[in-house]
This record gives C-alpha cells, structure tokens and sequence, in this order.
C-alpha cells in the first residue's frame, strides 16, 4: 500500500525541481509575464514590453516539494503490505 | 533707411518671439512607449511593475523653461507586475481600488530652480500629486529634453515635422500618505514606493 503514494511522491518531487530548473530556475515569485528592456532609439527612452509566457518561481517549487513531502508522510501512516500474504 | 531699420527690427523680434511660444506636448504616445515605473522592497525580491497608460499635455517653451504648465495622469488600471495574482490583489480595493480610482495624476503647478545647458533643462518640479483619490503637494527633481524637428524621425516619417519634448524624474512616495494600507502589512511590503517616469510628448506641427 505504501508504495503507490511514495511513489507518486518521488515523481511529483522530481517533476516540480525538473520543471523549475528547466524553466531558467527562477528565484522570486511565478511570472506570467516576463520583463524585457527595450530602448527608444531617438529618445533613449529605456522601456519595458512583457513576454506573455509563464515562469515557474519558489512559490511553485514550495507548493510541489511541500505536497510531495506531504504524500511521503502520509504513506507511512498507511499499513505495510502483509509479508504473510507471499509465497513462502 | 532709419525707418526700414526700425521695421526690419521689430519684425525680426515679432518673429522670434512668436518663434519661442509655448509648444502643447501630447503625452499619449503614438509608440506605446510611455511608461511609468514603480518599484517597492518586498518579501522574497522587490515588486516592480509599469503603468502603461500615460497620458496629458506639457506646455512648454523652450525660451522659458521655468513657466512650464502641464497635467500628466496615468489610468490606474493599467498598472502590473509579473505576477498576475499580485496585479490582481495591486489593482484590488484593498490596495489601489483602481475602480474606484481610475486615474493617478501630476498637476504640475510650478518649476523651480530651472537650469538649462543645451536642449536639458534641469528643474524641481512642484506640483499635486493624486493616487487612491487623495491629493498632496509633492516636489520631483525633473530633467525635460527639447528635441527640436525629432518628432517625425520617431514616427518614420521624416516628412512630418514637429517637437519632441522627454521628460524624466524619480521620486517617493509613502503609499499609506495615500491611503494604501497605512502602517498594514509593513513587513511584506514596503511601506516606500519608488516611482521613475521616462516618458515622451509629441508636438507634430501641422
């Protein structure tokens, strides 16, 4: 019994650092769209335009560490499958 | 000769002076570069944002800096951040009420310590700044550019001619004199805000 929920757990850990880091490892808050500088050529103007794309930040690395911790927590609260049950 | 001296005189000087009238400057910028940005300590990194919708009239004249006259607003919802849940909580009536308030504006009233070197004319701008529907007195150190005959060079269009007239300043605020969660939630978000604008007015001649 407690090793579909470890092993979701394992796979939710490795998705949400595999994501994180593979979407540039960002260290603040998500981003759903990103900052770029751009400059007016005739005024020098240094302005910001915004790339609409989504960039996962700690708060998801948190939420996805922290929900798979608490999986893995839980599967030891569930009963160990029985050795009796197998062939001796 | 006297006499066509004398006129010659005092038609160059009509011409010069109605030359150095004050020019009306649009700030709504035909490029959508017009920004202002903003910028406050916050748990975890600093929130930074732009306020895309800029718009007013400067009236300016580049033979007297010093009376400069103009109002700038920017629409408040207009305002973000990266993060699309903190736009929505900034925008929110816990914090800017933009419904409620829907523009934040500069009344400038008038400048002060006006020093000019070539086409940059340094200034401390003193003026009625309006955020969350209260208004204060407020002073912005102010730099204003002339570009003279740049407007169509911007716009690709080297045909049409008029002005173009930068403003920049950079200044603070403290959001609870404006009634944004006075003295609340000081450890999350800083209670100072730093405000920079970058912005351009177009003064096309017909």
């Amino acid at each position: 019994m407690r090793r579909i929920p470890q092993t979701i757990a394992l796979g939710l850990f490795v998705a949400t650092i595999g994501f994180w880091a593979v979407k540039g490892a960002h260290t603040g808050w998500s981003q759903n769209r990103v900052p770029r500088s751009k400059t007016d050529e005739v005024t020098g103007i240094v302005y910001t335009v915004y790339e609409n794309r989504y960039v996962p930040g700690i708060d998801l690395l948190a939420g996805g560490v922290g929900l798979a911790g608490a999986l893995l927590a839980v599967s030891f609260l569930l009963r160990p499958k029985n050795k009796t049950d197998q062939p001796t | 000769m006297k006499k066509l001296i004398i006129t010659s005189v005092v038609t160059l000087a009509l011409a010069a002076s109605l030359n150095a009238a004050p020019v009306s400057f649009d700030f709504k910028d035909p490029k959508g570069v017009n920004a202002l940005q903003f910028s406050l300590d916050s748990v975890l990194e600093p929130i930074a944002g732009t306020a895309g919708g800029v718009s007013g009239t400067v009236s300016f004249d580049p033979a007297n800096p010093a009376a400069t006259s103009g109002k700038i607003v920017v629409a408040t919802k207009s305002l973000v951040v990266p993060n699309a849940t903190m736009t929505e909580h900034m925008l929110g009536n816990n914090w800017l009420d933009a419904a409620a308030n829907p523009e934040i504006a500069f009344q400038l009233s008038k400048l002060e310590g006006v020093s000019t070197a070539g086409n940059v004319t340094s200034a401390t701008a003193t003026g009625k700044f309006t955020l969350r529907g209260v208004t204060k007195d407020i002073k912005v150190p102010v730099k204003l550019t002339h570009l003279a005959d740049a407007f169509g060079k911007r716009i690709n269009k080297p045909e049409v001619k008029g002005d173009l007239l930068v403003l920049r300043g950079e200044f603070m605020i403290q959001r609870g004199d404006f009634g944004i969660q006075p003295g609340k939630n000081d450890d999350k978000v800083n209670p100072e805000i730093k405000i920079s604008i970058a912005i351009v007015g177009s003064a096309p001649k017909a």
